[in-house]
């Protein structure tokens, strides 16, 4: 969804170079401001996607094999009897329609229902957890677009250079590593080894931290799995910002700029990073959709109550009040960064029309 | 001796070993929060609603039984009650309880609060109990310290005694009664006469239990609390207990591949007791409707090809032996070697095949099967791995269908959809608890770790009946013997395999695996070196 919006007719460049003229944009209509009409647009389709999102989660876990009560007596046990009352309790002897149409019916009064497997309101049970992933993946998304942009301007700069092939390996690397590996890597040295950082969980146990402290603490427990999640994203950004400038290097407006005589740091930050950027951002909007899946792995080995293990439990449980509660919260999300991430794509790009559909 | 892959890791893990008997000899003190990992949380916490292992783990600190395993005879040590009886005619069974017990809110413990949970809860709710209680007609309360258990049919005294640790936790009747159980609080919020009192539950994060001041058992309990990290990614256990995060591993939580590094490691000790209570076992389950698999030549052949040292030596580790029968050899009152045994000989195995009218075709097979592993242990996928090369050998092609768990029990337990799956039956201190229902017939569909093979034998279910019934112990045990003998012989599933599970703790843990049902009993006497 990201980058519906762009008009951009070519590079960026300096005046006379190929970039848009000075001046209102005489393609955008007159009337509201364009970024609330983005707003406006972007509200109008929430609906829809939230529709597909809702029967898509609740078809996919009706095809999966076995109920929450399966996943009950297999791992407690249990009679033919207590098989069917608890069916009967959960409402799970009713035909799959008639449960989704009462899901809906709670739905449409603002109730997500009560999860089967953890006998809790769907709605705290995430409350609980998105404050957790959010920090987890935001921090990750974070250092990951700070991380991976700078070095991939570095790798970049000069393209083949010594420090371009140094980068581009360590990122071929990186991304070939799988997260728990590295994980479990960067557990071994910082919490085993050098007991630098502790190891696993959110905070502290009964520590009765409270105000700085408690945030600290959380930081402090926050350290390695976001460094594990955002420095496999660092690897993906790093050869995105590089392939986009070795591409803009290319572009007759560098060649210009350079006969022109712009300092090469001032070309490479202000004309050929800038050019390079768009794809990076698409990524950012791209990756927000994988902030939940992506951060499971890396939820477990650390033991991070976030709601990706959250989700991965409601498979498991065959919770679907409660899958299709995190799907909900997870595709607002997704539709919210979206948003933002055409938002900046305005900012970063003066060529990109807010309020023009594309062609 | 021959030299075997299990005789090197278990000389390399011996001096490791540490056993119970060696931590009584230092003098235990009070104090220390004992940190250790859990894997698991269960919706329902109540072991008066889930007698399960996973529920015991946590709940057994809190909420008690009427009676522990302990080493030795007679076998048990009371806990709630402190003497038992059963009548003559197996009719009523008589309990003296304990006095001056309170529940953590302060109310005393009394008989009421027994009879309240066998007829409410155990027979009404419990997964085991409402089988096992099903003769239950009426418990009298003659005084607070009494509680007499009346049975609409003779019930063995042997058997209820050996079902009082893992069936009779006893929970407050004034927090329950008027209430509906199963969506009772207090199965989260746990509320027990136990050496620890339950502070919260984190989902996601932590159990957090504190010490019981008014314990019955003073001065212990000697931990002043217990955490359960809730640590779902078993290499993260293993690298927790290095970083000195947690303390203590139970269940094998740490992979066995890694156990043998751990034990090297000073400060760690791999303990190989306190789990014998709770044997579990390997077992190839076939599905009878089969035709093939009807020919108990086929299974016998099945039986065969199957190497158990094998899988004890590079599944278990050395961790493991190999099953002589359904009943462990832990429980020498029922077991008995003296049954059929099918030793590995694929050459026998493809004889019996040959004589069962099943040549091998072009191709080299003699008929395909599903196989599913079950998805309970890293070992008991591992087993479906093995098993499929081992047909294979024999010219049966066995093609592996790996589910998730509420998936397994579904396909196996429910639907009949399957060939040959892996299970992994626990057995609970009598056969008459959770082992003879694997071979017992007409059972409906959907319950599962019971006979959902369609396997039915009326001389089989005829000595199940009787064998629940007896009332004389010697008799009962030479029932489960031909029992035993005659599951052999038919051979319904295939026992391949028993294995209990290793403790890996820090060697300030003291107090560790003091009886066989260790780690799903109380912690009253584990204790903290400072």
């Amino acid at each position: 969804m990201a980058g519906e919006l762009i008009g951009a007719r070519g590079p960026i460049g300096p005046a006379g170079t190929g970039g848009p003229p000075s001046g209102p944009n005489p393609a955008l209509p007159e009337g509201p401001h364009p970024a609330l009409s983005l707003v406006r647009r972007r509200l109008a389709q929430a609906p829809l996607v939230l529709v597909v999102v809702i029967v898509g989660g609740f078809l996919l876990l009706e095809a999966a094999p076995g109920d929450a009560v399966d996943a009950y007596v297999a791992s407690l046990g249990g009679d033919a009897g207590l098989v069917r009352e608890l069916r009967a309790r959960w409402g799970l002897d009713r035909s799959a329609p008639t449960r989704f149409l009462l899901y809906l019916v709670g739905l449409a009064t603002g109730d997500l229902g009560r999860s089967l497997a953890f006998d809790r309101p769907v709605l705290s049970l995430v409350l609980e957890r998105l404050p957790i992933t959010l920090a987890l993946a935001g921090s990750a998304t974070l250092l990951a677009f700070a991380l991976g942009s700078g070095l991939g301007i570095l790798a970049g700069a000069r393209p083949r250079g010594p420090l371009d092939r140094l980068l581009s390996a360590a990122a071929l690397v990186l991304n070939a590593t799988p997260s728990f590996w590295l994980g479990l890597l960067l557990a071994l040295l910082f919490a085993v080894r050098l007991r630098w950082l502790p190891l696993a969980g959110i905070e502290t146990i009964g520590a009765g931290y409270s105000g700085l402290a408690r945030l600290f603490d959380i930081a402090r427990h926050l350290v390695l799995p976001v460094l594990t999640l955002g420095l496999v994203y660092a690897a993906l950004y790093l050869r995105l910002m590089r392939a986009g400038m070795v591409e803009a290097w290319r572009s007759d407006f560098v060649r210009a700029a350079r006969a022109k005589g712009i300092s090469r740091r001032r070309l490479v930050l202000r004309h050929v990073a800038r050019n390079a950027l768009l794809p990076v951002v698409t990524m950012l909007g791209l990756q927000s959709a994988t902030l939940v899946g992506g951060s499971v792995v890396v939820e477990s080995v650390f033991a991070v109550p976030g709601l990706g293990r959250l989700a991965a439990e409601a498979v498991t449980q065959r919770d679907f009040p409660l899958l299709l509660g995190i799907l909900i919260v997870s595709a607002l999300l997704v539709l919210l960064v979206n948003l933002l991430v055409d938002l900046l794509y305005a900012r970063i790009d003066p060529r990109v029309e807010l309020g023009a559909r594309a062609p | 001796m021959r030299l075997t892959r299990r005789c090197l890791l278990a000389s390399a893990t011996a001096p490791f070993l540490l056993r119970a008997g060696a931590t009584r000899s230092r003098t235990p003190h009070r104090g220390g929060v004992l940190v250790v990992a859990a894997d698991t949380e269960p919706r329902n916490l109540n072991p008066a609603l889930v007698a399960s292992n996973g529920v015991f783990y946590v709940a057994s600190k809190v909420i008690e039984p009427l009676a522990e395993m302990a080493y030795g005879e007679p076998g048990f040590s009371p806990r709630l009650a402190i003497a038992w009886q059963g009548s003559a005619d197996g009719l009523r069974f008589t309990l003296r309880l304990r006095e001056g017990v309170r529940f953590h809110d302060g109310r005393p413990f009394t008989s009421a609060d027994v009879a309240y949970c066998a007829l409410e809860l155990w027979k009404k709710h419990q997964n085991l109990g409402r089988v096992f209680f099903t003769d239950l007609e009426a418990v009298e309360t003659p005084d607070p310290r009494t509680a007499i258990l009346r049975f609409a049919q003779p019930m063995p005294a042997q058997l209820i005694e050996n079902a009082l640790p893992a069936l009779t936790a006893v929970v407050p009747r004034h927090l329950y009664e008027g209430t509906d159980p199963l969506a009772n609080p207090h199965n989260q919020k746990l509320v027990g006469t136990g050496p620890f009192r339950f502070v919260e539950h984190r989902p996601g994060q932590y159990y957090r239990l504190e010490r019981n001041p008014d314990y019955w058992d003073a001065p212990k309990p000697w931990l002043d609390g217990i955490v359960y990290r809730v640590l779902p990614d078993r290499g993260a256990i293993a690298a927790a207990l290095e970083a000195g995060e947690i303390q203590l591993a139970a269940f094998s939580a740490v992979p066995l591949a890694d156990m043998q590094r751990l034990a090297k490691l000073p400060g760690i000790a791999v303990i190989d007791r306190g789990y014998e209570g709770i044997t579990y076992l390997v077992t190839v389950e076939i599905n009878h409707r089969r035709k093939e698999l009807a020919d108990v030549r086929v299974r016998r052949a099945i039986a065969h090809a199957i190497d158990p040292n094998f899988v004890v030596e590079r599944i278990f580790l050395g961790h493991a032996k190999p099953a002589i029968g359904p009943i462990p050899r832990f429980d020498a009152r029922f077991h008995t070697a003296d049954q059929p045994t099918y030793p590995y000989d694929p050459k026998r195995a493809e004889a019996l095949l040959d004589e069962a009218g099943l040549p091998r075709g072009p191709n080299g097979v003699r008929f395909s099967v599903e196989l599913l592993p079950a998805p309970w242990f890293e070992q008991t996928r591992q087993m479906g791995d093995y098993l499929r090369q081992a047909l294979k050998a024999v010219g049966i092609e066995a093609k592996l269908v790996v589910k998730d768990p509420a998936g397994h029990q579904k396909a196996v337990y429910t639907d009949h959809a399957f060939d040959l799956a892996i299970g992994s039956p626990v057995y609970r201190n009598d056969p008459a608890i959770s082992t003879t229902i694997l071979y017992q017939g007409g059972l409906p569909p959907g319950v599962p770790f019971s006979n959902q093979y369609g396997w039915a034998d009326p001389a089989m279910d005829e000595l199940i009946a009787r064998a629940a019934r007896t009332l004389d112990p010697a008799e009962r045990a030479e029932l489960y013997r031909r029992f035993q003998r005659l599951a052999a012989e038919q051979l319904p599933l295939i026992p391949v395999v028993e294995f209990t599970f290793l403790t890996v703790a820090s060697t300030r843990v003291h107090g560790v695996a003091d009886n066989p049902r260790w780690a799903v009993s109380n912690w009253a006497e584990t204790w903290l070196e400072s």
